[in-house]
């Protein structure tokens, strides 16, 4: 059992590398004296992370990135607190449907997303533009926002709430006053992490856009250009930079707090 | 006793508002945006494209064109059997890695599981572009293989081929795979392995007939998140693949952009959906059988 663990940790080791070896080239590169991405490096440059300043069509696309993930972020989170809420104590079948609705674009590709909701939004005449994108990074965020809130909610015991009950509190005075602060951490973190696939999509919102790309929109139209590549590295060394600190931020406040809701549930 | 009862009064005439206001966003969001859009794809597939928004008339002639072209069956099976190597190539090469952290991860564990994680919330663009520019014929792996001796020619072989976008894939959806296999082996109480092992089983028997089959809950879901997104993806194909990789996706894409025959594209959906829809049944009778514990 000993000798396995120990040839599993070199698999995993190995496995990690795999992981993060060809992401890490992008920042590897971004620093690199040469428009080509390739061996041998070429020296030591920061010229590619300058012409990032001082761009109209990057900035406006950041700016765009950052509303959209915002506002789309807070709808999300929004959902996922009522949606699971709800499924978790409201004892109906409509919240449970909701519930397994709300889980389903986990099941249709993000291209068939994108198709039905670009169908939608001319229906109704938005047309292609960040509202539509806005509605698509809902639903494109929803499961998760769902999963992290219904764990976070099943994780506080049943009495808490049940005693909230008891003493008179309004079912709207208990969810506001006593489950939500008990889950605030939890709705950091959906909301962090809704950003963060917001800040990142592609697949949907390439549907979706009308004249105002987001950041991963504005990416993909330099990927044409071969001269703009080391720019499109160097904004991708940032971009990966502030997904790594906003996950690892989000992760930690996913599990705390949990350790004192069990043991002191007050 | 009676003013218990008549606390429990105005309790409940809250609670209605209270119910209406707390299912509110969620039924809005999941009527109107999921199952309304969807009726729209479902209804738009047996329209004629007129060049209107929603078509005219109503006919199979979408559906007879997909199942009669042979273009259609060639990009389809082409599609199912990329999404299938890049699920099998994820779930194999996951398993050991939720092994490990479900039984001898020990404290390293909580880090190992957000080292795993982390680059699913990454910019899934970005991971497919780091690997267009590890595989381009200038690109980090020729260069580096020359550079070393290995070769001494640049090669072609690497890029605008299916197997860079098996690779690619794989690479992108492998922290998928992962959480789901790792939650079902954690699950698994550690009575039963010791009751194996105390009843005389060998180590690999006792994986292979308590383990692994206690595991497979999990194995499905996993291959379930990874199957659905790559059997409809068109970002990869079109960065890494070639003409020769193009996948359902990419035709579903031009159908909305270039073709502008949104009601071809629609049936082409659908059709993507239906195919989910076989394999997500397949994954539960499989499910079934090995006695699934949720």
């Amino acid at each position: 059992m000993k000798r396995d663990g120990r040839w599993l940790g070199l698999y995993v080791l190995a496995y990690l590398i795999f992981l993060y070896l060809p992401v890490l080239l992008i920042p590897l590169f971004s620093f690199n004296d040469s428009i080509q991405a390739a061996f041998p490096l070429q020296g030591f440059t920061l010229q590619w992370y300058a012409t990032l300043y001082g761009n109209p069509a990057l900035s406006g696309a950041l700016v765009n990135s950052l509303v959209i993930g915002a506002i789309a972020a807070s709808g999300a989170t929004l959902c996922g607190i009522t949606v699971s809420y709800m499924d978790l104590y409201g004892r109906s079948p409509l919240a449970a449907t909701i519930s397994a609705i709300a889980r389903l674009p986990i099941l249709i590709p993000g291209v068939i997303v994108g198709i039905s909701l670009l169908i939608l939004v001319n229906l109704v005449g938005l047309g292609p533009s960040r509202v539509a994108i806005v509605l698509g990074h809902i639903l494109v965020a929803l499961p998760t926002t769902v999963v992290v809130m219904r764990s976070r909610f099943a994780a506080i015991p049943r009495t808490v709430r049940e005693a909230a009950l008891d003493l008179g509190a309004s079912d709207w005075m208990t969810f506001r006053r006593v489950m939500l602060p008990l889950s605030l951490p939890a709705v950091l973190s959906a909301f962090m992490l809704a950003f963060l696939i917001s800040f990142d999509e592609f697949i949907v919102v390439f549907f979706l856009a009308g004249t105002e790309p987001t950041l991963p929109l504005y990416i993909w139209s330099q990927l044409r250009f071969p001269r703009s590549l080391p720019t499109v590295m160097a904004l991708g060394t940032v971009i990966l930079a502030v997904s790594f600190i906003i996950a690892g931020t989000a992760e930690i406040l996913r599990h705390r707090g949990l350790g004192a809701v069990r043991r002191n549930p007050a | 006793m009676s003013t218990l009862v008549a606390a429990h009064v105005p309790e409940t005439r809250a609670s209605s508002g209270f119910r209406f206001a707390m299912l509110l966003p969620g039924a809005l969001v999941t009527f109107l945006l999921i199952l309304f859009a969807l009726g729209l794809v479902l209804f738009l597939a047996f329209r004629g494209n007129d060049g209107s928004l929603l078509g005219a008339g109503f006919s199979l002639a979408n559906f007879i064109t997909v199942v009669s072209d042979p273009l259609y069956w060639t990009v389809t099976l082409r599609s199912l059997i990329i999404a299938a190597l890049v699920t099998l190539a994820t779930v194999v090469t996951a398993y050991p890695v939720a092994y490990y952290l479900a039984f001898h991860a020990g404290r390293r564990r909580g880090l190992l599981l957000f080292l795993v994680t982390l680059p699913f919330w990454t910019s899934y663009l970005l991971r497919v572009f780091a690997w267009k520019i590890v595989l381009a014929y200038n690109g980090v792996l020729n260069s580096a293989l020359i550079e070393s001796g290995i070769w001494s020619e640049p090669t072609l072989a690497f890029l605008n081929t299916p197997a860079a976008v098996v690779v690619t894939l794989a690479h992108a959806y492998a922290p998928f795979a992962i959480l789901p296999i790792y939650v079902a082996l954690d699950t698994i109480p550690k009575s039963l392995i010791e009751a194996a092992s105390d009843l005389g089983a060998r180590p690999f028997t006792s994986f292979r007939r308590v383990v692994l089959p206690n595991s497979m809950p999990g194995v499905l879901a996993a291959a379930l998140v990874v199957f659905v997104p790559t059997v409809g993806d068109y970002v990869t194909p079109a960065m890494v693949g070639g003409p020769a990789s193009t996948m359902i996706g990419s035709l579903i894409q031009s159908q909305f952009g270039k073709a502008n025959d949104w009601p071809f594209g629609a049936a082409l959906s659908v059709c993507v959906m239906l195919v989910i829809l076989l394999v997500v049944l397949v994954a539960r009778g499989a499910d079934r059988r090995f006695g699934s514990r949720t």
